[in-house]
């Protein structure tokens, strides 16, 4: 009987799911434990995505991490951005104009709505329904259109800077958007005919994945995963930053904590979003949009446009009194138009020189003169224009290129200390821990990136569930797995 | 499945941040080591001997109550500072709205601090990346494991003396390698045009 | 039955290709094969970081990767094509190769983005620099992530190799 026993012995069955699988939202591995259809035990795998990002922002300045961040959660970049850039503004000590807070407030809700979009048609993908994906690409696109407006990027924008954003905005932009932000909510009915009531997406969305408030805030949910549960936490509210101080919105919140609770919350926020935008456009104040710390932000690029963008065609001429052939403009010549030995003065071939100005940049001696409109002359002509004096804006550009380099090469020096900034992205709470030692390198970039968290709470949630409904866990609690892994 | 729109959301106000470390300072005065401003929260140095006793204090308090951590993560203070690592843990409380961050000394030799999971089930996974990347043991973890690399890779990548373009391509993971070979081995088998 | 092909009306449309009207092509084996691979595609549902979020706006109804044929399929048993979208970390490199192992001949690679291509601006201890290191690409689609437009640009780059290939099909190959 024993042996019998052994051989018809109930198991468990092991299924592999991930990290290639359509419905894991990028590359999360799940190892599943199966007792027939019913979920016994779920083990994540994650890291598939590990970039080191946060070794790598240790390595760049506080300028150049910024593109970063755009690839961790590279659906709502713009956020993301925000994020870091209202950290480290913080570190700095320096404030934002009141123009670039509220353009800022403005893309952070597109970036919003364009996230819960896609999050809405990935996760109605994975239930079953087709139809919605194709509907809020639809509008996606015309979200993602308007960023490019703006910045020229679609999905990677990179368009808010330390101190302000990138460029102003145009009138024209503001009514497409204006036209988007009408056309908008008539758009979210049309989502929801298609599934609100619809008795599949009832069945396979209410009871699933419950999670009390308690157990929510103890596993360190946020956003409107852990509103679903009835918790009101929002950064935006708790902490206000930028101009959501200065907007009126409402923080749906979900009273059962289940998938349809979330998934009501995030449609609800949407229609907020659009009237967060739509306020935004309207009180939009003028002025400027970065702001006024030089020591802190990046320096306008026209100032330099004498020079790297003149209407007659500059000469570069090296003194051969001065120049001292430390070999820096040497290393610095993209088409390496300048030759010469060591410890003995260069020169420029003309015929090659691009007048790019990075030999300028560089030079320590002041050895390098420019001749404005000087394109084509021999180089005793120069030799003899070069002594001449500048034109004033010329000299002002010129004071303006170096410093602006030297300022690029070594980074804004920030202020001894730590702090940790949290903003709210579309996932939840984005946190920024930096450790500051005085240089222009971060001495210690942390990222607490809400997709972690949520991947963590997955095993909790699926327990006990069939099968299927992992499917529905993973959408509802709307992870990225570039920011889960970083 | 009903949705309740909040608009103006009231609080308790609690406690303020001094009081709260005079309040530390009182229950465990032989923890804090140094109580220092940060630009947006007091952070309080301890020893790492009790901070689960700390954490416990802060979460339960019901003056406090610290329900929800925000962070936790390590930073590596090489030829800097001694002991050489800190754990960091960004604490906030949803009911009063206070912050406050802990910072937990840990030595360099035998690295090794008790885990918060039994208070807050979220460190989990934090304290995994943490002893991925730093190396530091969370004693009475459930289960800590490497989360972000493979389980056999070696070295710490956050650590500072880490290179950040990492191992040499003769040490790497001998995972990666394994792949390389494999591509070199099926070459011949690829169609050439 | 043997036809005298100087005597009947055949139609030269191209080089290689005649028509006998009014249903009768003839053409070169390799020419039927190539074109009939060509406009079918099926490249595997597999996303990897960023680009993978363009290349399902590229999927979506307004770019439309229906048109030329390119339809996504789950799995890379039934698929013919791989779209490398993003960041191979060094964690992810065997599976990426496991997949490809897994597509049947004849198969085609494209590395999307700079990361695929190069390693991007990741260089960093976990990022495999360039997904050419193990895997054999026929197309590299360069942007940080491309732009739709420029995956269609490279997928139709894809077609056109495909059909310059000669006796892909033949056992001897």
């Amino acid at each position: 009987m024993d042996q019998v026993e052994k051989i018809f012995e109930t198991r468990e069955l092991n299924v592999n799911m991930g990290p290639q699988h359509p419905a894991t939202h990028g590359v999360l591995r799940l190892v599943l434990d199966l007792d027939g259809e019913t979920v016994v035990n779920v083990t994540p795998y994650v890291g598939y995505l590990h970039r080191g990002i946060e070794k790598l922002g240790e390595s760049l300045s506080y300028f150049q991490a910024l593109p970063l961040t755009d690839r961790m959660d590279y659906v709502s970049a713009m956020s993301n951005n925000i994020g870091y850039v209202v950290a480290v503004e913080k570190l700095f000590g320096i404030e934002a104009p009141e123009r670039a807070k509220f353009i800022r407030t403005m893309v952070g809700e597109m970036s919003r709505i364009s996230n819960h979009l896609l999050w809405l048609a990935t996760h109605a993908l994975d239930i079953g329904a087709m139809t919605v994906f194709l509907y809020c690409f639809r509008e996606r696109e015309w979200i993602l259109e308007l960023f490019e407006k703006i910045c020229g990027a679609r999905l990677t924008v990179t368009y808010p800077r330390i101190g302000g954003v990138r460029n102003d905005i145009t009138q024209e932009f503001l009514e497409s958007l204006w036209k988007f932000t009408e056309e908008f909510p008539s758009r979210i009915l049309e989502y929801e005919t298609l599934i609100d009531q619809n008795r599949m997406w009832l069945k396979r969305t209410i009871g699933i994945g419950v999670i009390s408030a308690e157990e929510a805030v103890n596993w360190g949910l946020t956003g409107p995963t852990l509103r679903g549960s009835g918790v009101p936490y929002d950064v935006r509210k708790f902490t206000p930053y930028d101009a959501y101080d200065r907007v009126e919105f409402d923080v749906p919140v979900g009273t059962e904590g289940d998938t349809y609770d979330r998934y009501r919350c995030r449609m609800i926020e949407m229609r907020q979003s659009n009237n967060i935008v739509r306020q935004c456009i309207e009180k939009l104040p003028p002025g400027p949009i970065m702001a006024d710390a030089p020591k802190f932000t990046l320096h306008p690029k026209d100032a330099m446009f004498p020079i790297t963008h003149p209407t007659k065609e500059h000469a570069f001429y090296i003194d051969e009194k001065v120049c001292k052939g430390c070999g820096m403009c040497l290393r610095a010549c993209p088409v390496k138009a300048i030759t010469g030995e060591k410890k003995k003065p260069h020169k420029i071939d003309q015929a090659i020189c691009l007048q790019c100005a990075n030999c300028l940049a560089v030079c320590k001696f002041k050895a390098l003169k420019i001749v404005p409109g000087g394109k084509g002359l021999s180089e005793d002509k120069l030799k003899e224009l070069a002594q001449a004096p500048l034109p004033e804006e010329i000299t002002k550009a010129k004071e303006h290129l170096v410093e602006h380099f030297t300022f690029i090469k070594r980074g804004p020096r920030a202020p001894e200390g730590d702090l940790y900034v949290a903003t709210e992205v579309p996932k939840g709470e984005l946190g920024f821990y930096f450790v500051s030692d005085g240089s222009g390198k971060p001495y210690r970039m942390r990222v607490r990136a809400p997709s972690f968290i949520h991947a963590g709470v997955l095993p909790r949630l699926c327990v006990g569930h069939l099968v299927a409904d992992v499917i529905a866990n993973i959408g509802t609690i709307d992870i990225v797995l570039g920011e889960c892994d970083r | 499945m009903a949705i309740v729109l909040r608009k103006v959301l009231s609080y308790e106000k609690g406690l303020e941040p001094p009081e709260i470390v005079e309040r530390i300072k009182e229950k465990f005065p032989e923890e804090v080591i140094e109580v220092t401003e940060s630009k947006d929260r007091i952070s309080v140095t301890v020893k790492s001997g009790r901070i689960i006793d700390i954490c416990r204090y802060l979460h339960d308090d019901p003056f406090l109550l610290f329900d929800h951590l925000q962070d936790l993560t390590a930073v590596d203070y090489l030829k800097k500072k001694e002991p050489r690592f800190e754990v960091i843990y960004n604490l906030y409380s949803i009911r009063y709205r206070n912050k406050i961050r802990l910072k937990a000394q840990v030595p360099e030799e035998n690295p090794r601090i008790r885990s918060a999971v039994p208070l807050w089930a979220g460190a989990n996974w934090h304290e995994r990346e943490c002893f991925d990347m730093f190396g530091i043991v969370f004693k009475g973890h459930p289960d800590l494991r490497r989360i972000l690399l493979p389980e056999d890779w070696e070295g710490h990548p956050l650590r500072k003396d880490y290179p950040l373009k990492g191992p040499e391509p003769e040490n790497d993971w001998p995972g990666y390698i394994e792949v390389l070979n494999k591509a070199k081995e099926l070459k011949e088998f690829e169609w050439e045009g | 039955m043997l036809i005298d092909t100087s005597t009947i009306g055949l139609i030269q449309v191209e080089e290689d290709t005649k028509i006998l009207p009014p249903n009768v092509i003839i053409t070169t084996f390799d020419k039927i094969v190539n074109w009939s691979r060509l406009s079918s595609i099926w490249p595997t549902t597999f996303g990897l970081a960023c680009c993978a979020i363009e290349m399902m706006a590229v999927g979506a109804a307004h770019y439309d990767f229906d048109r030329f044929g390119i339809i996504f399929r789950g799995s890379p048993r039934q698929s013919d094509c791989l779209i490398v979208a993003g960041t191979v970390t060094k964690k992810m490199a065997p599976v990426v190769r496991r997949v490809y192992d897994q597509i049947p001949e004849p198969r085609y690679v494209v590395a999307m983005g700079s990361c695929a291509c190069t390693g991007g601006i990741f260089r960093t201890y976990n990022t495999v620099q360039g997904c050419g290191s193990f895997l054999p690409v026929d197309v590299y689609v360069p942007g940080c992530p491309p732009r739709p437009e420029t995956l269609l640009e490279g997928m139709m780059l894809l077609q056109e190799k495909i059909r310059k290939e000669q006796a892909r099909w033949s056992p001897w190959r």
